[in-house]
This record gives structure tokens, C-alpha cells and sequence, in this order.
């Protein structure tokens, strides 16, 4: 619990802030201190109350009681602008760019610098940006429009604008959620950079490696409240978790062996121009083969073309030998194939509707009798998979959009299992989920290989694949460059096939 | 099938059970505060009301007209629901009320019999149904611009073939079965055919593995389609549906007016639009059920019914309804707003993993 001493002033201090939303409580006391020249993380599970504390820094939320100081001062931010104005800028694991204006129009957005008769400076906002971009050693053209960039380089963009704005407090909000390696590194590099230009820098991440490369100091939240505060140095990633949880996660990835049986989806030859190339592999029953690779290397897409939601243009999936027609997601989910797709909130769920509903949906013409379906038949059913997921929620007619985003993933899972599939593709297991849902997730799949399933698991955490795969598939540029045996693949290898073309291919 | 047979995958080694609600709120409150059940109650209001003022209004005759008038608006607005609440709309369906009364009434001319005369009215319906349902599903163009674009064409079709003449030779005994009235309580026949209808669509949306891929399509298409729910046949087969009984609005519509013209029904769209979105259907799609929606069609209905009779000029009718609708569509907007403010502690997604009262067994 003791602060690490600094002898100068620190740049922002929170201290016993609380919020609460009528009667449930999302903040009881939070306390942070930020120092110029700092990289600080801000770790806890999901509904710790981080993001609560982030937007009651960026104006977003009014605090209800507890102190707030930028620089020594106090202040009451009553919207965003204020806070902004005040120097502190907070970049979302999304960046929010409007879509069609300019890399540069985007970092001048609401306040362009104007020349005579008040006409836009172009200009001057080029080359500043140019500047920028220069200082942040990246190669963005300003000129091109936002459309189109990757996470890694919008949030490149929010930074630059911050910077722009002389932000002295930075926060990123689960930057790396959505990063590759080499965009992690960039984005690690420019950080550190903003580091030593003294601003202060808080960072939200899931990510132990991350947190311990990157931070030198670590703030804990948990259930609300601030648990503590120390060095990087001076602790560890299980104490760290240990904190988190209130209690010792015994092993963060338990892969159970199981047995490894007949070849269930065997996918052959699979192209679709532009998108992925010669795709070629075999999941076999009680396996989890992991499909690892930079984000945009075309994963993915092909999940999804497998399953049937995209198309594609020539190749073959076979399930249990029997084919699997292309571009018709019914017909493979009823020949036993299912997909948890990448994005929960928007793929996974209709976010709006029911716990109930969405755990029914796709068995609801299973369920129905007679052709006829009602809300009793599709509660009896959701009963049995969100007891057996663990899904906290009170009632079945919770719309999913409220739950947290471990329970969202646990309901997206019942609702595949209760189609009782023999292959689950699922893509990104456990992005935005907190250390003990995880574990939990990583058990079901590995209790689910046990039981005969075949997995094909896509993710961008190096760990989870490394710790949860059989196998592990590489791809790059839309092609699988390596295929590494559990006991050939470490970070090295699989992070040299996602990155370098491959001498050969295994194709 | 193969699925069925798999192994149940049952995760959580040491299962303990646990019960959810069905419902987190009393049942009451579920069924009563609703949009659906204010418009029906609002319904009951007006009825009560009239029927005390204005004369002439409490009568079986008034009843018998009033529900001649509403049937066509009432025919159309049964798969309007569906279509809006899978979040398209369907702007055409008054042309093509024109069209099928033009084909109906030409092809009488022509000497065909009634029924084969009303059948082709009926597969000219689908014909259109499935263009819009094409050009939107196939094409993928937003159903209110493909609609705006088929509404001038379908129309201009009718006035075409018929020009400014109109057929008026129908048989006396179709003609009076559009009006026949059930015994002597005023209900005309042609409303069993209207609840036989209601009663199948309230039954596909509400009691259908369709029917739930409808309403998870209006919330999220890309939500819906990851889930196996067949999007755009879904659609696909919503517009032909919908041109179906707008065709056969038509026929009823020429029946019952003895005439067949080219400008028949002209604007309908909006009336039968508004009713549904007075019956609680969200514009944006997922939301709604058919009893509201009649309930929302026949205030509309009883409103102008009784105000006419109360002397009322059409044009101050047409102002009260289009405040009833703003009105509507401005309190669920006041409503969502007012539950998000009491429902603020759902909003922050990340922050309510330990609800109070959410099974605290084994918190994390």
C-alpha cells in the first residue's frame, strides 16, 4: 500500500473518488496518482471500476464524492471538453475517426487553423501533421482518408491529436486489445517517447507482459476500490493477480491432454482473392489447433468463410467427410459447426435482446414443437447452459447488452454448446475478459476437447495460443506460413511466421 | 443430424445448479406497462368517450362502416409489421393496391371469371413483392429508396392500363359480399377473413423460430446472420408476402367500392405506415407486436369515425392524427429516455459484474 516517494508534484491525483448509479455502486474508492514522466498501468478485472475511474478523469462521469487535483489544483470537470481542455486526452481500444475526412482533417477536427478570410489553413495543418507524425517516427499520409487504417494506426492518430493538443495526461484505454506484436512495439515506442518528454501516461491493459514491459508503476483496483500501488520493479505478475482476483489463480491456462482422435474439419485449398490464399488444414477431434498471426492476416475471415457467413471463391470444408456447403451459416451449424465470432457485442449477441433469446437463437428450430416456439420453452432450455456457463444475471430477460463482457462471451458460448457442435471456431476467446473468467473459458475448452470436440481457436494473445493449442497454425498475408507442433511453438517461432514471409510453406 | 448425437458437452466440472428468473419483473408490469397496452387502453378511452358524445357514434351501423374503411389499412398493416420489424419498410404497397385493383377489374372486363381474375391480381402481388424483396435482398438497396422508386412504378402501371376510365361492372354478389354484414350485429364478413389473418401473423412473428429470426434481424442483422438466421430469404419472403395482401386489399377494394380505377388507394402508404408506428412498431426495427398494431389501426380508425360524425372537417382530422402520431413516437422516445435514467446502473457495461441481488455464490 505504500506510494512510491516522488518528490515532485504529481500531474493528476485522485483520491477516495466514488460514483455510484442509483443503488449499485461502480466506484467506491479510487485513488490514483500520476507522475510527469511516467508509464503507470491501471490493472483489475472487468467491473474493478477502471473504466469508471477513466471517465470520471474525462469528464464523461461527475464523481460523488472523493478529491480530484490536476497539477496540484483542484478541478470539477462537467464534460468532456473541459477535461480535454485541461490537458488530458484518453484513447479508446476504438478509435472514434470519422471514417471519410483526412488523417489530417481528423486531428484538426472542430478547431482548423484559418488563414485570411477565415478559409481552412491547409497547409499549416499538413505540415504540422507531418511534424507529428515525424516526432512519433511513423509513416501515416496525412493526406489519405481514415477509411481503411488499421486499429494500431488510428489510434496512432488519436495519440498524434492528443500531442497536437499538448496533452499532459495521457490514457490508453486497452490500447494493445486489438494489436499485433509489431503494433504493440510501435505503439510501446511511441509511449515511451511521450514518456520522456515528461507527460503522464496511463495505461489500462489485460495484458500482464505488457503492463510489466511497458509500466513502471502498477495501480490495483478491485470490486471499486484501490487495493494498491507499486514499482514494477518491487512485484510480480501472480502477486499482481493474486491482488486482482482477491485470491491465487492456480494456473492462468489449463490444457488438459486429451485424446486426439479421427480428423473432424478438414478445410482444403481454400481461396478467396484479396483476402487468403491456399488455405489448407485438418482439426482433428479432441484437438485445439490455435490459429495465430498479425491482426488483418486474415484469420478471421477465414472462420468466417468456413462457417459460411463470408464467401469464398474456390476450395473445399468437409465436416465428418460430408461437405459443408459454402456462404450458408444454417447448413453448417446443423451439420455441428459453430463460430464465436470476433466481435461479441456486434456478431456474437444481438446485444438487445434476452439472455434467453440469444442463448435459443440458434437451436430455436430445434426447440420449437410443431413449428411452434414460446418464451417458457426457450427459458427451459437457456436455464440449463447459462447454469452451466456460470452467466450472472438475475433474470433470463436481461437484455445481454448489460451484462459484462466475460458474461456476454459466456452467454455467446452456451448458445454454441447448446447446439451440441463437433467443431467450435472461436475468435478470440477471451478478448476483454478479466484474468478469472478467462481461466474459466480456457477450462471449457479444454474439458470440450476432452469430450471429443475439435477447436480451432483464433487468437492474438501469444500465451493463450502457446499455453491452450495442440497446434499452431501461422498465417501471414492471408496465408498459413507454419504449422508448429505444441512442442515447437514458442513466441519466437510463431511471432517469426507472422512476420517474415515463410522460406516454406507448409501448404 | 450428426449433431444430436454428439457428446453433451458439459462443462463446469462440479456443476451446481443454479435458477435464473424468467422474468425480472412481475408479470403485471410486463404485460400492462407496455406501449402495445397503452394504445389499447387509449383505444378503450376513445371508444368510451365517443360513444357517450358524439351521436350516432355507439351505433352498429357507425361499427359497420367504421371496420369497412379500416379493413384494407388493417390487410396491409398485419405484414407491415413484420417488414419494419425486420428494420426495412415497404413504401409501395398502396401502387400496388392500384395495380391489383386495375388487373383485377381489367381482366373482369376481359371476361374472366371473378376468382381466376382475383388470382392473378393475387400473383401479380407476389410479382412485385418479389421485385422490391429482390432488389433490396439480392442487390442489396435500401429498401426505401427500392420502394419510393417501385411506388411511382406500380402506380404508373395501374393508371397506364386503365387510363382515366375506370370498370364498375362487377357482379352483385361479390360487390355485396365485401359489405354483407355478419347477422344483424353490424360486423361485416369480411372481418373474419381479416382475424383469420391477424391471428396467422400473430402467431409466425410471436410464436415461430421465423418469427424470432424476424425480430433478431431488426436488432442486429450481423448478429442474426453469425447465427444461422437466413437474413435475406427472410426478407426476401417478407416482401412477397406483403405484395400478396396488398393485392388483396385491392380486390376487396374494388369490391367494395363496385370500382376498378387507376388512382385507387392513393397515399394509403402513410396511413397504414403511421398506424404501425402508432402501435408501438419501432421505426428502427426489432421491436413491436401485432396487437398493438391493430389496436394502433383501429384508433386511428375510431378517431376519424367519430369525428366525422361529430362534423369534424377531414382536414382537422388529419391534424389530430399525425399529433397523435408525433406524439406517440415522441413519448417511447421519452420513455426509453426515462428508463435509461432509471436504469443507469445497467449502462456502464464494465462496472456491474456484482449486482446485488445477481447469484453472489462464488464471486470472482
Amino acid at each position: 500500500m505504500s506510494q512510491p516517494a516522488d518528490r515532485r508534484t504529481p500531474t493528476l491525483e485522485l483520491r477516495d473518488v466514488s460514483k455510484a448509479f442509483g443503488q449499485v455502486i461502480a466506484l467506491r474508492s479510487g485513488s490514483l496518482t500520476l507522475y510527469p514522466g511516467s508509464i503507470h498501468a491501471l490493472v483489475g478485472e472487468n467491473g474493478a471500476g477502471k473504466s469508471t475511474l477513466v471517465k470520471i478523469i474525462a469528464g464523461l462521469y461527475h464523481r460523488d464524492s472523493g478529491t480530484f487535483e490536476l497539477e496540484g489544483q483542484p478541478v470539477d470537470f462537467k464534460s468532456t471538453a473541459e477535461s480535454k481542455a485541461a490537458g488530458i486526452a484518453v484513447i479508446y481500444q476504438e478509435p472514434t475517426l470519422f471514417p471519410d475526412l483526412s488523417v489530417t482533417e481528423n486531428i484538426f477536427m472542430g478547431r482548423q487553423p484559418v488563414g485570411r478570410f477565415g478559409r481552412v489553413d491547409r497547409k499549416a495543418m499538413r505540415n504540422e501533421v507531418r511534424e507529428l507524425m515525424a516526432g512519433l517516427g511513423v509513416k501515416i499520409d496525412p493526406d489519405r482518408p481514415a477509411e481503411g487504417l488499421s486499429i494500431a494506426d488510428q489510434q496512432i492518430i488519436e495519440i498524434a491529436k492528443a500531442i497536437s493538443l499538448d496533452a499532459k495526461v495521457l490514457i490508453m484505454d486497452e490500447p494493445t486489445a486489438a494489436l499485433s506484436g509489431v503494433e504493440v512495439e510501435r505503439l510501446f515506442t511511441v509511449a515511451r517517447s511521450l514518456r520522456d518528454e515528461d507527460r503522464a501516461l496511463l495505461f489500462i491493459s489485460h495484458r500482464f507482459d505488457e503492463v510489466f514491459d511497458l509500466c513502471d508503476t502498477i495501480t490495483v483496483m478491485r470490486d471499486g476500490t484501490y487495493i494498491s500501488t507499486d514499482a514494477a520493479s518491487d512485484t510480480s505478475v501472480p502477486e499482481i493477480v493474486r491482488r486482482m482476483v482477491g485470491r491465487d489463480v492456480d494456473e492462468l491456462f489449463p490444457k488438459q491432454e486429451a485424446k486426439i482422435g479421427d480428423p473432424l474439419l478438414v478445410v482444403e485449398n481454400l481461396n478467396m482473392p484479396g483476402v487468403f490464399h491456399d488455405i489448407d488444414f485438418t482439426v482433428r477431434s479432441g484437438e485445439i489447433v490455435g490459429l495465430a498471426g498479425l491482426v488483418g492476416a486474415g484469420r478471421s475471415e477465414v472462420a468466417r468463410a468456413i462457417f459460411g457467413v463470408d464467401p469464398y471463391q474456390t476450395g473445399k470444408v468437409t465436416l465428418e467427410s460430408k461437405t459443408v456447403p459454402p456462404n450458408n451459416p444454417s447448413a453448417a451449424m446443423s451439420m455441428g459447426l459453430a463460430l464465436v465470432p470476433e466481435d461479441r457485442r456486434k456478431q456474437g449477441l444481438v446485444i438487445d435482446s434476452t439472455v434467453g433469446r440469444n442463448i435459443t437463437t440458434a437451436i430455436r428450430r430445434l426447440l420449437a414443437k410443431f413449428g411452434l416456439i414460446t418464451t417458457g420453452m426457450e427459458n427451459e432450455s437457456a436455464q440449463v447452459w447459462a447454469s452451466r456457463l456460470e452467466v450472472k444475471t438475475r433474470a433470463l430477460d436481461a437484455i445481454a447488452g448489460t451484462l459484462s463482457g466475460g458474461n456476454q462471451q459466456k452467454v455467446v458460448l452456451g448458445k454454441w454448446l447448446a447446439t451440441k457442435p463437433r467443431v467450435l471456431i472461436i475468435d478470440e476467446p477471451t478478448r476483454g475478459i478479466d484474468v478469472g473468467t478467462k481461466a474459466e473459458v480456457h477450462r471449457m475448452m479444454s474439458e470440450l476437447a476432452g469430450q471429443g470436440l475439435g477447436i480451432l481457436m483464433i487468437s492474438s494473445e501469444l500465451p493463450e495460443v502457446l499455453g491452450m493449442a495442440d497446434r499452431v497454425l501461422v498465417m501471414r498475408e492471408g496465408r498459413i506460413t507454419a504449422e508448429l507442433d505444441r512442442k515447437d511453438a514458442d513466441s519466437e517461432s510463431v511471432m517469426f511466421a507472422a512476420t517474415h514471409a515463410a522460406e516454406e510453406s507448409y501448404a | 443430424m450428426a449433431s444430436l448425437t454428439a457428446p453433451a458437452p458439459a462443462p463446469a466440472p462440479e456443476t451446481k445448479e443454479r435458477r435464473y428468473l424468467d422474468h425480472g419483473q412481475p408479470l403485471w408490469r410486463r404485460l400492462l406497462l407496455t406501449r402495445e397496452m397503452a394504445i389499447i387502453g387509449l383505444l378503450v378511452v376513445v371508444i368510451i368517450v365517443a360513444s357517450a358524445v358524439v351521436p350516432r357514434f355507439g351505433t352498429t351501423v357507425t361499427l359497420g362502416f367504421l371496420l369497412l374503411d379500416v379493413t384494407p389499412i388493417l390487410l396491409i398493416a398485419l405484414p407491415m409489421t413484420l417488414v419494419i420489424i425486420t428494420g426495412e419498410i415497404d413504401l409501395s404497397v398502396a401502387s400496388m393496391v392500384g395495380l391489383s385493383c386495375v388487373i383485377f377489374g381489367v381482366l373482369h372486363q376481359a371476361g374472366l371469371s371473378i376468382p381466376t381474375a382475383a388470382l392473378v391480381a393475387l400473383v401479380v402481388g407476389a410479382i412485385g413483392g418479389t421485385i422490391n424483396g429482390l432488389l433490396v435482398t439480392a442487390v442489396g438497396l435500401p429498401s426505401l429508396a427500392v420502394t419510393i422508386g417501385t411506388l411511382a412504378l406500380y402506380r404508373g402501371l395501374a393508371v397506364g392500363i386503365l387510363g382515366t376510365t375506370a370498370v364498375t361492372d362487377f357482379p352483385r354478389y361479390w360487390t355485396q359480399l365485401a359489405k354483407d354484414r355478419i347477422g344483424n350485429t353490424g360486423i361485416p364478413v369480411v372481418i373474419i377473413l381479416v382475424a383469420i389473418l391477424a391471428v396467422i401473423f400473430a402467431v409466425v412473428l410471436h410464436f415461430t423460430p421465423f418469427g424470432r429470426g424476424i425480430y433478431a434481424i431488426g436488432l442486429s442483422a450481423e448478429a442474426a446472420q453469425f447465427s444461422g438466421v437466413r437474413v435475406k430469404r427472410t426478407k426476401l419472403i417478407l416482401f412477397i408476402v406483403i405484395g400478396i395482401i396488398s393485392a388483396l386489399a385491392g380486390i376487396y377494394y374494388t369490391l367494395r367500392y363496385g370500382s376498378s380505377r387507376g388512382d385507387n388507394a392513393t397515399g394509403m402508404e402513410l396511413q397504414v405506415i403511421a398506424a404501425v408506428l402508432l402501435g408501438g412498431v419501432s421505426i428502427f426495427g426489432g421491436r413491436g407486436a401485432i396487437h398493438g398494431v391493430i389496436g394502433g389501426v383501429l384508433l386511428i380508425g375510431v378517431l376519424a369515425s367519430a369525428l366525422r360524425l361529430a362534423n369534424v372537417t377531414s382536414d382537422v382530422i388529419n391534424i389530430i392524427t399525425g399529433v397523435l402520431l408525433v406524439l406517440s413516437v415522441v413519448s417511447s422516445s421519452v420513455l426509453a429516455w426515462v428508463q435509461s435514467k432509471r436504469a443507469r446502473p445497467e449502462v456502464p457495461r464494465r462496472q456491474t459484474t456484482s449486482r446485488p441481488n445477481a447469484t453472489a455464490g462464488n464471486n470472482q
